[in-house]
């Protein structure tokens, strides 16, 4: 860790908040990173996006009852993935009217819990909490859902994975290989929810696409296997979260507060730093010229 | 062979089609088809488009229950996931960004049903290495399948549905979009593979030209019915008349048949490559 000395502020491994936002941003990444690649694949970033702006309204209802937000980001994320398939989440254009209006009813469920958020107690964070995520302040007790959760989420993705790239590559493919492409689908909805839970707890419900989408896009950009898109993806969330929290961590003796700039703020910023520089890059895997 | 001539099953009689009837919405697709294909054969299921060529192709693959009818395939009823049968579908343009090579989506031919992930064997690489050298596609096996193009991504999918080692081939339309020389290449390979591991090949176009030369049998569909039989005998006058209830001419012209219908509707229901539109 020498070379980080320069960059790394006095007593940053000293701080619990710190080295728990560390852990939990290290698995949240890693998922991010797994469902993210299938669900670029699978041309569901809008879906993925609109799962985690209709968890804002689970995450400000959950701090009505007085429970983590986490716990709201799963239960309304879940039921939104549901409705969307029923829906009719198989037809492209059905799919987007369906999740745009469920994305509607629910960012205005969102509106509501957080004007009573911030007017029956005096959270007023929660807004930014929510929307923009506060990985300092996820409580460790958290710990065993976090893993449940991601080992869920990527578990079930792994389960998956053969018939899921197959019928992300041609429905019909797969069909007439006996893959149950809508029963997998649906399983794939149920892992990008829980995915998208995650990544709002650490970088907030409006920005967790950044971490899903983002890593995803770039390891696509440089390497033509599955399988190790997916490794690529989750080492780009990992080392973004992380240099988040190392640059949030320094910025609390930054202008103009000295009261910390927002993780998710350096994470984002950084994914589309490295995908605009990946663009650069050729594509790999164009086919070698005939002998 | 006429299109009210009765199937009866024979012994080497791959996949038979019986009294197959369709309807989607409530629109009647297929009414009465019945058909069958020995091992071996190269059959083409020619008719124009919409005509429910896919739609016959899907009851086969047991994607789709008819209103009435059935299919045995190898004298079995079709099932679900059945490995008998290798499937090229309609269309299947490859996303250029799919972070999936050639090899890939051939090895998911082998396996791509089952849980997990694909284990790396000897076994399996040597199989898929052998699979894309029979189809002529070694030198793009490492390439991403979306940078392809349509002959080679045909080879590819060739080699998905082949290395399960079914006995018979569907392909839906595989011809279209391409340009003649693969094309031709295409077909050659098919027709090969027809020969050379008694596989049964169903290929559907709606232009029957191209496969003129290698077709042994004929499936022609119109009206939601189907006349079949070896070429010679289904793509005349008579037989084409009968199967679209009036009068159509099957006309040669330097090697390539052209089906024009007759004064009382002229509309071409089947040209060539050159899509006459009118022909008094």
């Amino acid at each position: 860790m020498g070379f980080l000395g320069p960059l790394v502020a006095p007593g940053f491994f000293a701080n619990q908040a710190v080295l728990f936002a560390l852990f939990a941003g290290a698995v949240v990444a890693v998922v991010s990173g797994v469902v993210g690649t299938v669900t670029v694949m699978r041309g569901q970033s809008f879906a993925g996006h609109s799962l985690a702006d209709i968890g804002s309204a689970g995450g400000s209802a959950a701090f009505l009852v007085g429970v983590s937000p986490l716990y709201g980001f799963i239960a309304l994320n879940l039921a939104a993935a549901g409705v969307m398939d029923l829906l009719g989440i198989r037809r492209p254009r059905g799919r987007d009217v369906a999740t745009g209006i469920v994305l509607g009813a629910a960012l205005g469920l969102a509106a509501l819990f957080l004007y009573l958020d911030t007017t029956t107690s005096s959270t007023t964070g929660v807004a930014m909490s929510v929307l923009f995520g506060s990985i300092f302040t996820v409580s460790p007790s958290l710990t065993p859902v976090i893993l449940v959760c991601g080992v869920l989420a990527a578990g079930l993705l792994l389960l998956l994975y053969r018939p899921l790239i197959l019928s992300s590559i041609n429905a019909d493919l797969a069909a007439a290989r006996g893959i149950r492409v809508r029963a997998v689908g649906v399983c794939f909805l149920l892992a990008l929810a829980i995915a998208v839970s995650l990544s709002a707890l650490t970088i907030g419900a409006i920005l967790s696409t950044a971490l899903l989408i983002g890593p995803a896009a770039i390891a696509l950009r440089v390497t033509k296997q599955t399988g190790l898109a997916m490794v690529i993806a989750a080492c780009v969330g990992v080392v973004a979260t992380w240099l988040g929290v190392v640059l949030a961590y320094d910025s609390y003796s930054w202008p103009p507060a000295h009261a910390g700039w927002p993780v998710s703020f350096f994470v984002v910023t950084l994914i589309f730093v490295v995908f605009a520089a990946a663009q650069l890059l050729p594509l790999p895997g164009r086919p070698r010229p005939k002998h | 062979m006429s299109a009210a001539a009765p199937v009866t099953a024979a012994a080497s009689d791959l996949l038979l089609v019986e009294g197959v009837s369709v309807a989607l919405d409530g629109r009647p697709i297929l009414t009465d088809v019945s058909f069958r294909v020995a091992a071996g054969e190269f059959t083409g299921l020619i008719g124009s488009n919409g005509v429910g060529k896919t739609t016959l192709l899907r009851v086969i693959l047991g994607l789709l229950t008819p209103s009435s009818g059935h299919v045995l395939v190898a004298g079995a009823p079709r099932s679900r996931r059945n490995p008998l049968i290798g499937y090229v579908p309609q269309q299947a343009t490859l996303d250029p960004d799919m972070p999936v090579r050639a090899r890939d989506l051939v090895g998911l031919g082998i396996d791509g049903h089952r849980a997990g992930l694909p284990l790396p064997s000897a076994k399996r690489r040597g199989q898929i290495d052998e699979m894309l050298a029979a189809v002529g596609a070694t030198h793009i096996g490492d390439a991403r399948v979306g940078n392809l193009s349509g002959g080679e991504q045909q080879r590819i999918l060739i080699a998905h549905a082949l290395i399960s080692r079914p006995r018979l081939l569907l392909l839906d339309e595989p011809l279209a979009n391409l340009d003649i020389s693969s094309e031709q290449e295409i077909i050659e390979l098919l027709s090969r593979i027809a020969r050379e591991q008694r596989i049964a090949v169903l290929i559907s176009t709606h232009d029957m030209n191209p496969l003129l030369p290698v077709m042994d049998r004929i499936v022609y569909v119109a009206r939601g019915k189907v006349a079949s039989g070896p070429t010679s005998e289904v793509v005349t006058t008579e037989a084409l008349s009968r199967l679209y209830g009036h009068h159509v001419d099957v006309i040669n012209v330097h090697d390539r048949v052209l089906v024009v219908a007759g004064r009382d509707d002229a509309t071409v229901r089947h040209a060539g490559r050159d899509r006459i539109v009118e022909l008094v």
